[in-house]
């Protein structure tokens, strides 16, 4: 029996009359990495965004441990230090060393002293191999190496998921391996993930569920091995053969 | 040109005189001082008053609509009076009330009146500057936990003044000659000062003595944004290659 971390019910999201979501339902259980593949417009970024309560749904619901957290009642500040996110690109804030970007929010939102929290921001760097870049300030850093503090800065509060919005997207492609082997060792260490990607291959690797979003619905959701190389839905088999054809696969 | 025309030697006496300029020079420059104490308290309070004022048209959701929706009256309607008349209508007009506890200093009113004014211009220009802070940035402080106002604060403030900072500079060159508008209400300024020895001799030179004075704190301030915007956008430039 695996347990729902993550539950999304019949959510909608329109911009202006603009549908982006449709009636989306999605389960991420505890220790499952679930990737959201799509084209570029298709609501992967939104329905994270929805999620890390960044952007109110319109219809729906989401429950994280199962509480509901779209609920009016509930303190979005809360939720979202029970979540890391981490976005395509500008997610450091530049006037701030590496460090102080890490530790901002554990001092300020949890009122964490200064040298706990630098020290497990340190601890942190060390784990990920970038403990040489603590006092840079970001512009200073590689796409890639500015994509994994991103991740570190996410987990410095221990979230019970991450959600990372095509974290590879923006990188030079001699980068994207670093980071994504950085997103390999957290799965590897039983974190709850939904990744919105392009990358497929690596969706292929690391995924225990992919979803197909087509227009702000799922259109269809399998294990990666079935999705891949079975595809159901004839606008998955399309979108796919496409991406074989641009070599991305 | 000038210099040769035949009313020269009129101009000179009217406008250019050695012996009016040592004549009004301490008066004009005490009453000088006096500006540039006014500019200086009026800046650090507009600086101050206004990023409050933009923070708050900055907050975003329902919850905050009535905080922004007195922002945006305020900034429309202080926007559209004339300074001059602001400067009257306080300056005369708050003394003359003869409120309790409130002071009846026409000099205080006179600078109150430069810091309602500017902080409304001034608002505005520190809000383009939070709006020109990528959107990405927002979200990130959001999704650390931040609150909107901790997420102005540490994270979208700092870096919309950097953006801003020649816009702001380019105001105190206008609040630095604006704080003169409050010889109207008889404040002894630079200007009054001037107007004094004018009325008492008739001749000009203690205006030009003014003009000198102001032009000697401007001018190199005026020089100064203009250096830093071109620092600024080589330093951008380096960093975008």
């Amino acid at each position: 029996m695996t347990a729902a971390k993550l539950e999304i019910s019949s959510v909608s999201k329109a911009f202006d009359e603009k549908v982006v979501l449709e009636d989306v339902d999605l389960t991420v259980n505890l220790h499952e990495v679930v990737c959201l593949i799509g084209s570029s417009g298709s609501g992967k970024s939104t329905l994270l965004k929805c999620i890390n309560l960044l952007v109110p749904i319109d219809g729906g619901s989401i429950a994280l441990d199962g509480e509901a957290i779209t609920d009016p009642s509930v303190n979005p500040n809360q939720v979202r230090q029970r979540m890391g996110i981490v976005f395509q690109a500008f997610n450091l804030f530049p006037h701030m060393t590496v460090i102080d970007n890490i530790t901002l929010g554990p001092r300020k939102v949890h009122g964490t002293g200064h040298a706990e929290a630098e020290d497990t921001a340190r601890r942190l760097l060390d784990q990920f191999g970038l403990v040489e870049k603590a006092e840079e300030y970001p512009d200073r850093l590689s796409g890639g190496q500015q994509q994994r503090v991103a991740i570190v800065r996410a987990l410095a509060y221990e979230p019970e998921v991450m959600l990372l919005d095509e974290v590879t997207s923006a990188l030079d492609p001699e980068l994207i391996a670093e980071v994504l082997n950085v997103i390999r060792d957290l799965k590897t260490s039983g974190m709850t993930m939904l990744i919105a990607t392009h990358e497929m291959g690596f969706a292929r690797d690391v995924a225990d569920q992919v979803c197909f979003l087509d227009a702000g619905r799922i259109l269809e959701q399998a294990p990666p091995g079935q999705l891949f190389k079975n595809p159901r839905e004839p606008r998955t088999r399309q979108f796919l053969q496409r991406i074989v054809e641009a070599g991305r696969l | 040109m000038v210099l040769t025309s035949e009313a020269w030697p009129a101009v000179q006496r009217q406008f250019f005189s050695w012996f009016h300029f040592k004549e009004s020079f301490p008066a004009v420059a005490e009453g000088f001082w006096l500006d540039i104490r006014m500019f200086l308290v009026a800046e650090v309070l507009i600086l101050s008053f206004a990023l409050v004022l933009a923070m708050i048209r900055s907050l975003r959701g329902p919850a905050f609509f009535p905080l922004r929706a007195i922002v945006v009256t305020y900034i429309d309607l202080i926007r559209g009076i004339p300074i001059l008349l602001l400067i009257l209508l306080l300056g005369f007009g708050v003394p003359a009330l003869q409120l309790q506890g409130v002071p009846t200093s026409r000099l205080f009113w006179g600078v109150a009146a430069l810091v309602i004014s500017y902080s409304a211009y001034t608002a505005e220009v520190y809000r383009a500057g939070i709006e020109s802070v990528h959107e990405s940035q927002r979200m990130s402080a959001r999704s650390i936990g931040l609150t909107q106002v901790q997420a102005l604060r540490f994270v979208i403030v700092p870096q919309a003044i950097r953006n801003v900072i020649p816009a702001l500079l380019n105001g105190f060159v206008s609040l630095q000659k604006d704080v003169a508008l409050v010889f109207v209400l008889g404040v002894r300024e630079g200007l009054r000062e001037a107007d004094i020895y004018n009325a008492r001799t008739f001749n000009y030179t203690s205006y030009v003595v003014a003009a000198v004075l102001f032009l000697l704190i401007s001018v190199p301030v005026a020089r100064f944004t203009d250096w830093y915007t071109e620092r600024d956008r080589r330093r951008r430039q380096a960093m975008s290659a």
